[in-house]
């Protein structure tokens, strides 16, 4: 295995990659819109997936108030319930946290982090996005469509995605829906092929695998896996579209739908369950595991200490990507699949745990005998371990088959995966803006409405996905706008999904407080400077801030170490930035 | 500062929410206590990791925070503490899995003994087949699905005559008999859920799905479905009755035959649409 860090006299190979020819802009439209800068197309990225988020995030705010008061809010149907809930898990897992995490913080920190000028391809990349932002109208276009969206859950399982007892099976919602999710997939494998290419080949001098940033690793696994997994997801959506459209039974078998025989026959709904989930799955990880990358780079920079374990690290993100496309099937225990498949993926499943928890156990003993400094990035990923050991946690419940089958589809599932790949990834998110958000525009956010924000999205989403977990334990199934007269439900949790609610909308409003925050500052901010945080990372040592088109200056830096060079012992000062070429006086892992 | 007590109050908010919430999983009614047995064993183990992790990290935080002058160690491994954590964590793992598997092996062994009953779903409502005094259920397709015949009985096939059909109304299940659930869907996806049976199946168009259990206390069930079948899904509801023999045998004996049930629509001319109750919902979930 190689070295982390080089020893004092190690040989810098000449540039091997030539100096790209960046396409300058040269006019507004091309400077701002049509922009081949990756840097502007991450903004487009995380401007769309915020915006399309914030709708997702209003959705939630209807569900809550139907669940936690549903006299007051009888105006609220089924039929609408059904399309909020399915469109607000669908924006939220796809147009959200993985557009913002692989198109935003990938565009953004992948060339500046690995020394780049801009992505491998920049014009692919380029419309990468406005293929985004294409799949994101089509979207949005089925709120205003005949029939509205679809309301067949996030899943859209057939046949009852597609037939006439689900809000948009049988009119707009359903086509839309599928076509949106084509377009996305055809976007993401063009951005997708970029961020790969660029962290294999558009490294920098001196830039070995072994000394890139966690973030890079995250991003670049998750990527990989995207790659994967999304065509399971492509030609799903191309046969489910068939069965709609040509009446194709790849997936529906013969039913009778409302009283009327259709005239599909022999096909069968589990195929789209395996496909989806073969997709859905992975999916987890590509919003985790850039999630895990990220937060390794925040603990590291504001507690003053290399991350424990690096190389742990980076074999753990690898072996949980590998693994994470041999688990499908655990959500599909009570599916009515082949049964002996249980013990398969209930032991795939657990193993994954062991990765997973390396990953936990190493951030933690980042923290033992740091320097820890309690910024806003550093609030947000201990918020974040919290909330992902949580989560986490109560995956090993519905991971172990025979004890998943009591809860599967309850509310314990909801709040199992809002802790994990909901509120976890999301905090992440939060930490990465406070943290880049001044090389982004050159000032810093501002530290109170920050905290303000901290404080009730951390302990509000705690108290609204905590206690979910008991509801779903006695045996309410998700998926239901009320509860009705049931015999086995204690008033109590009438009062529970009250309260529930009411931490909800507080929670949502403090994001609003973000939302204002991330505007205020671009006038009012601090200025940043060009290394705030005092990081090693390359990001923070480019020629000016916000960095220009190119990124670097005339010469791309050379990278001398490992990207966790804080608290050196006999360094003059705490940090030594990669391309900082004096030898070390002590050496990295051996 | 304030971080460091938060993240304490998060580990003993929790665990005091634990023990003193009055939510639980319903007094179980089946013969799978093994199920909640492992749930409580997975409870203990997560509980404990979650309660050290956490804490350790509060510890941390509050001795490690910055101080002025104060530097980080410089430690970027530890094989040693990595292995022994790697370790440690896959014993805990295979401590949850292994009880998990031996009773999901038991969870898809049906005992010989058992008695099939086949549940039928369609939007949005329960309906129900027992085998006759020969103890067969007959065939039956999807393709036969009428008015007349709404859970599409196969009538050339003998061993549908005796058969037992119940439609939209409570089951009725003998206390202490290993029953086969059997199960069809004639539409979409659905699942049958009793919480209190712990066990339970989705049904799937195009397919026969089961799974069985032991009822272990007399007493009226909810059965709900817990899988997203359309806008009556919160709506569709059934009842589950578990009787003493003696019970159970009157009721089985007031229940229609396939045979009287077809002879009886052909003196009406038809039986009532079995879409009138489904319109019911409809009209409901609006």
């Amino acid at each position: 295995m190689t070295d982390v860090t080089p020893q004092e006299a190690e040989f810098i190979p000449p540039a091997e990659v030539a100096e790209v020819e960046l396409y300058h802009p040269h006019s507004w439209w091309t400077k701002y819109v049509f922009s081949q800068d990756a840097k502007v197309i991450a903004i487009q990225y995380a401007s769309t997936a915020m915006a399309i988020g914030f709708v997702a995030l209003v959705l939630s705010w209807l569900m809550r108030l139907k669940l936690g008061f549903p006299d007051t809010f009888s105006f609220i149907t089924p039929d609408a319930y059904y399309q909020f809930m399915t469109m607000h898990g669908m924006i939220m897992v796809i147009y959200l946290l993985t557009a913002l995490f692989l198109g935003g913080f990938g565009n953004y920190l992948i060339p500046l982090m690995v020394g780049a000028r801009d992505m491998v391809f920049p014009y692919v990349n380029m419309l990468s996005y406005w293929i985004y932002l294409l799949a994101v109208l089509v979207l949005v276009g089925s709120f205003f469509a005949p029939g509205g969206p679809t309301g067949a859950g996030w899943t859209l399982y057939p046949p009852q995605a597609i037939t006439s007892g689900t809000p948009g099976g049988q009119s707009w919602g359903i086509i839309l829906m599928l076509i949106s999710l084509i377009l996305f997939i055809i976007g993401f494998t063009m951005g997708g092929l970029n961020y790969v290419v660029t962290v294999l080949q558009g490294r920098t001098r001196g830039m070995t695998l072994m000394r890139l940033p966690l973030t890079v690793w995250g991003i670049f696994t998750a990527t990989v896996m995207a790659l994967l997994a999304f065509p399971a997801l492509f030609v799903a959506c191309v046969m489910m579209l068939f069965d709609r459209l040509i009446g194709s039974s790849f997936f529906m078998p013969a039913v009778v739908d409302m009283g009327t025989p259709l005239d599909h026959n022999g096909g069968s709904p589990l195929l789209w369950q395996h496909l989806f989930w073969f997709f859905g799955h992975p999916e987890v990880y590509i919003v985790a595991l850039p999630a895990f990358g990220i937060v390794s780079d925040l603990i590291a920079t504001h507690a003053r200490k290399n991350i424990f374990g690096y190389r742990m690290m980076v074999w753990a993100i690898i072996i949980i990507g590998a693994l994470s496309f041999v688990v499908w099937a655990h959500h599909m225990y009570v599916s009515g699949m082949y049964p002996y498949f249980g013990f398969f993926f209930a032991t795939t499943t657990l193993i994954i745990a062991v990765p997973t928890a390396i990953k936990v156990y190493n951030w933690v003993l980042t923290l033992w005998r740091g320097n820890i400094h309690l910024t806003l990035p550093m609030l947000f990923a201990l918020a974040f371990i919290v909330t992902f050991v949580n989560g986490g946690l109560s995956g090993l419940f519905l991971g172990n088959v025979v004890v998943d089958v009591p809860l599967s589809d309850t509310m314990f599932v909801v709040a199992h995966f809002h802790m994990v790949m909901g509120v976890g990834p999301v905090l992440v998110v939060f930490g990465a803006i406070y943290h880049w958000y001044p090389k982004i525009t050159g000032r810093m956010l501002n530290e109170t409405l920050g905290r303000i924000h901290f404080w009730v999205t951390f302990i509000g989403t705690y108290l609204i996905f905590f206690p979910m977990h008991y509801i779903g334990l006695i045996g309410i199934p998700r998926r239901y706008p009320e509860l009705g007269d049931t015999a086995f439900i204690p008033p109590s949790v009438y009062t529970l999904n009250e309260f529930i609610t009411v931490a909800a909308l507080v929670v949502g409003a403090a994001q609003l407080v973000f939302l204002f925050n991330l505007f205020w500052s671009l006038r009012y901010g601090k200025e940043a400077g060009d290394n705030p945080w005092r990081a090693t990372t390359l990001e923070w040592q480019t020629a000016g801030t916000p960095p220009p088109h190119g990124n670097f200056g005339k010469e791309l830096p050379v990278v001398y170490r490992w990207a966790y060079d804080y608290s050196v012992p006999g360094a003059p000062e705490d940090f030594i930035p990669q391309n900082d070429p004096r030898p070390l006086t002590q050496g990295g892992p051996a | 500062m304030a971080i460091a007590l938060v993240l304490v109050l998060v580990v003993v908010g929790s665990v005091l929410f634990h023990v003193l919430s009055p939510w639980w999983s319903t007094p179980i009614a089946s013969n799978w206590s093994y199920i909640d047995n492992t749930l409580v064993i997975t409870f203990w183990i997560t509980g404990t990791v979650f309660t050290a992790v956490v804490l350790f990290m509060a510890y941390c935080v509050y001795r490690f925070r910055h101080k002025e002058g104060a530097k980080a160690d410089y430690a970027p491994e530890n094989r040693k503490l990595e292995s022994w954590l790697t370790i440690v964590t896959a014993v805990g793992v295979a401590a949850l899995l292994a009880p998990g598997l031996v009773v999901w092996s038991h969870f898809i062994t049906v005992p010989k003994d058992a008695t099939e009953v086949e549940v039928v779903a369609q939007q949005w409502q329960w309906n129900f087949r027992l085998p006759g005094v020969d103890g067969k259920l007959g065939t039956s397709n999807t393709r036969l699905v009428s008015a007349d015949n709404p859970l599409g009985i196969n009538p050339d096939d003998p061993d549908n005559k005796n058969n037992i059909i119940v439609i939209a109304a409570d089951l009725h299940l003998p206390i202490g008999k290993p029953v086969n659930m059997v199960m069809r869907s004639i539409d979409v996806l659905h699942d049958f859920y009793v919480p209190e049976f712990r066990a339970r199946m989705d049904l799937v168009p195009g397919m026969v799905t089961h799974f069985w259990f032991t009822p272990t206390r007399t007493g009226t069930f909810e059965v709900l479905c817990a899988k997203l079948c359309g806008v009556g899904h919160a709506f569709m509801r059934g009842v589950v009755k578990v009787d003493t023999e003696q019970d159970y045998q009157a009721w089985l004996q007031q229940q229609q035959t396939f045979a009287q049930m077809t002879a009886a629509a052909q003196k009406t001319g038809a039986l009532e649409h079995p879409a009138g109750s489904t319109n019911e919902v409809a009209a409901k979930a609006n």
